[in-house]
């Protein structure tokens, strides 16, 4: 470790394949760096990321890698150094929460605390409980209490402990946006005083844009990109990666001609005659690219518009409209099949019925490449 | 009613000695990961398919003056096991091992090894988390295999008859002095001890069902 390095950062190098009946089926092959604060985990199931943080957390052996927070050699296949999880001081919060049915908020919450005397436990199960504002239930087992309180028992019986790095596996699934923003700042404040690094796991586009400072996104075992969230999920590597980012609309295109003074290239969309702008790739003229655009980024109009800045205009019909809680789901057909986001009101304001003619609008920085 | 005091105390004993050997060996076959955990696991269920016969022959040879288990408590007690209480405990708790062992083993695999992992990671070592979590949630499995355990050794003959023979207050049980009565014909004697076996057997697998219903386990409310 050089000496440029910051203390609290963790880092860690893992490869672990996993085997289903001898056969090599998944292998997790990462290097990553996470400094303190909050470092999103982003990518779709099945990507590795539960099998990362079991490994950084001393659940699962990797075969071969090297984990180090603090300065601390947690883990180092090449000196068979391997910290088990009791002695990680490593906290770690499941998808599933796994608070002991048997103990009540109080008991799980200072079941980490072991080691001190019984008065300072106590205080401190009670400082954490206020500072999460669940104080009042101390005495409840986690089956007399709703979701969103068992999630904020959780997280104080992880911090309580005072690890020195915080591990969360999609911790807020199932809460409504206002509960999961209270909880996130709860969270923020007791680490503004910490300091420490969270990996925060999710494969909701709405919590990186909530929390995210730095995402890492993995991708079949691999990081398939890192950075701040605005870089790493509006510019898609991978197909996969791209559909988890919540764009919906996934089109094949071959790229027509580059016009690399204005930074843009044109290309033809699937099979049709439909020509768009998209921002300039690495692509040869000729060649095939994805163009990935998410679905709320599209404009209908009902008649060609005039004066706008963006680029791209296609005619279509509207195949159907299906009203799903606050959004309706269009699907307009321009030669190819495109989805489209928009509100009742705009339904209602301009008339939208199946089989009626619209224009798409769509910006060229709104057409992601995917390779 | 000295022979069902005698049955009484011996089940007692035997439910206790299996909780106690039995929780470690079933903690290891629920966790461990060898490969030839399956063998361990046969022999524990031998006394299930075996005849109970066969089994009290075995412990019959091992428990006498020239057996190995004979030897070592002739020279530990100065006098011989088989034919005593002693010998019964030893060859009761064999033939009982599957009944106390198997619940144990289905209960600790039953506990979610997310909450293993959870206790894990708030740095409890494994003989804190099996006493802190699995022990716990584990309570229905515990009591069936102290009640299975009990009420199977209540109701052994063949064992019984091998290894303790027909000693009034030493080894005769409850199930050895109906078959007596019966023998004698003594039918109402016989019909008053078998009925007392039956109401207690009733009672004791209510308990194992009602258990495992979860219907005194207050978590599981909801």
């Amino acid at each position: 470790m050089g000496g440029e390095v910051n203390a609290t950062m963790l880092i860690a190098r893992i490869r672990k394949e996993r085997r289903t009946a001898g056969a090599s089926s998944f292998v997790l092959d990462v290097s990553i760096e996470v400094s303190p604060g909050i470092t999103i985990l982003f990518g779709a199931s099945g990507a590795g990321k539960s099998t990362l943080l079991d490994c950084v957390a001393g659940l699962t052996r990797p075969d071969e890698g090297r984990i180090v927070t603090g300065g601390d050699v947690l883990f180092d296949s090449s000196r068979e150094i391997y910290v088990p999880a009791p002695k990680r001081r490593i906290a770690y919060v499941f998808q599933t929460l796994a608070l002991f049915p048997h103990l009540s908020a109080e008991e799980n919450v200072s079941y980490g605390l072991s080691d001190l005397r019984e008065e300072e436990r106590r205080e401190r199960v009670a400082a954490i409980l206020t500072a999460f504002g669940v104080e009042k239930l101390r005495k409840q087992k986690p089956g007399e209490i709703s979701g969103g309180e068992r999630q904020r028992i959780a997280l104080a019986r992880s911090l309580v402990t005072g690890p020195r790095v915080l591990l969360l596996d999609e911790p807020l699934t199932g809460l409504d946006a206002e509960l999961k923003a209270a909880i996130v700042d709860d969270l923020r404040a007791w680490n503004t005083a910490k300091g420490i690094p969270i990996l925060y796991v999710t494969h909701s586009r709405d919590e990186v844009d909530a929390l995210g400072e730095r995402v890492i996104a993995l991708d079949n075992g691999r990081v398939a990109n890192a950075g701040a969230p605005m870089e790493v999920l509006n510019a898609p590597r991978r197909k996969r990666l791209a559909q988890a980012a919540g764009f919906e609309n996934l089109l094949g295109a071959t790229v027509l001609d580059l016009r690399e003074a204005d930074g843009v290239m044109r290309v033809r969309l699937g099979e049709s005659a439909c020509e768009i702008e998209v921002p300039l790739g690495y692509a040869a003229v000729g060649t095939h690219v994805q163009v990935a655009v998410r679905a709320g980024d599209i404009l209908l109009a009902t008649e060609r518009p005039h004066g706008l800045s963006a680029r791209n205009m296609m005619e279509g019909r509207i195949i159907s409209l299906e009203q799903r809680g606050t959004m309706v789901i269009a699907r307009v057909d321009c030669g190819v099949a495109f989805v489209v986001h928009i509100t009742p009101g705009a339904v209602r304001a301009l008339d939208l019925t199946a089989g009626r003619r619209v224009w798409l609008v769509l910006k060229t920085h709104s057409c992601h490449l995917v390779d | 009613m000295e022979a069902l005091w005698l049955s009484m105390r011996l089940a007692a004993c035997v439910a206790a000695i299996l909780l106690v050997i039995g929780t470690p060996l079933a903690y290891w076959l629920a966790f461990s990961t060898w490969r030839g955990k399956f063998l361990l696991e046969s022999v524990v269920a031998l006394p299930l398919v075996l005849p109970p016969t066969v089994l009290g022959f075995y412990a019959l040879v091992a428990m006498g003056p020239r057996g190995p288990l004979g030897k070592l408590w002739f020279a530990l007690f100065g006098h011989g096991l088989a034919f005593t209480f002693a010998g019964l405990i030893l060859a009761s708790v064999l033939y009982s091992f599957p009944f106390a062992v198997q619940p144990l083993i289905i209960s600790f695999e039953g506990v979610d090894r997310r909450l293993l992992d959870a206790s894990a990671v708030l740095g409890a070592g494994g003989l804190r988390t099996f006493w802190r979590v699995i022990l716990p949630l584990s309570l229905p499995g515990v009591v069936t295999a102290a009640v299975l355990s009990f009420a199977h050794t209540l109701g052994e003959f063949g064992v019984v008859l091998m290894v303790g023979g027909n000693l009034a207050g030493v080894t005769r049980t409850v199930s050895i002095d109906i078959y007596d009565h019966v023998q004698s014909l003594e039918y109402g004697e016989a019909n008053r001890m078998a009925l007392v076996l039956l109401v207690i057997s009733f009672a004791v697998l209510s308990v194992v069902y009602a258990v495992n219903r979860r219907v005194w386990m207050p978590w599981a409310a909801k």
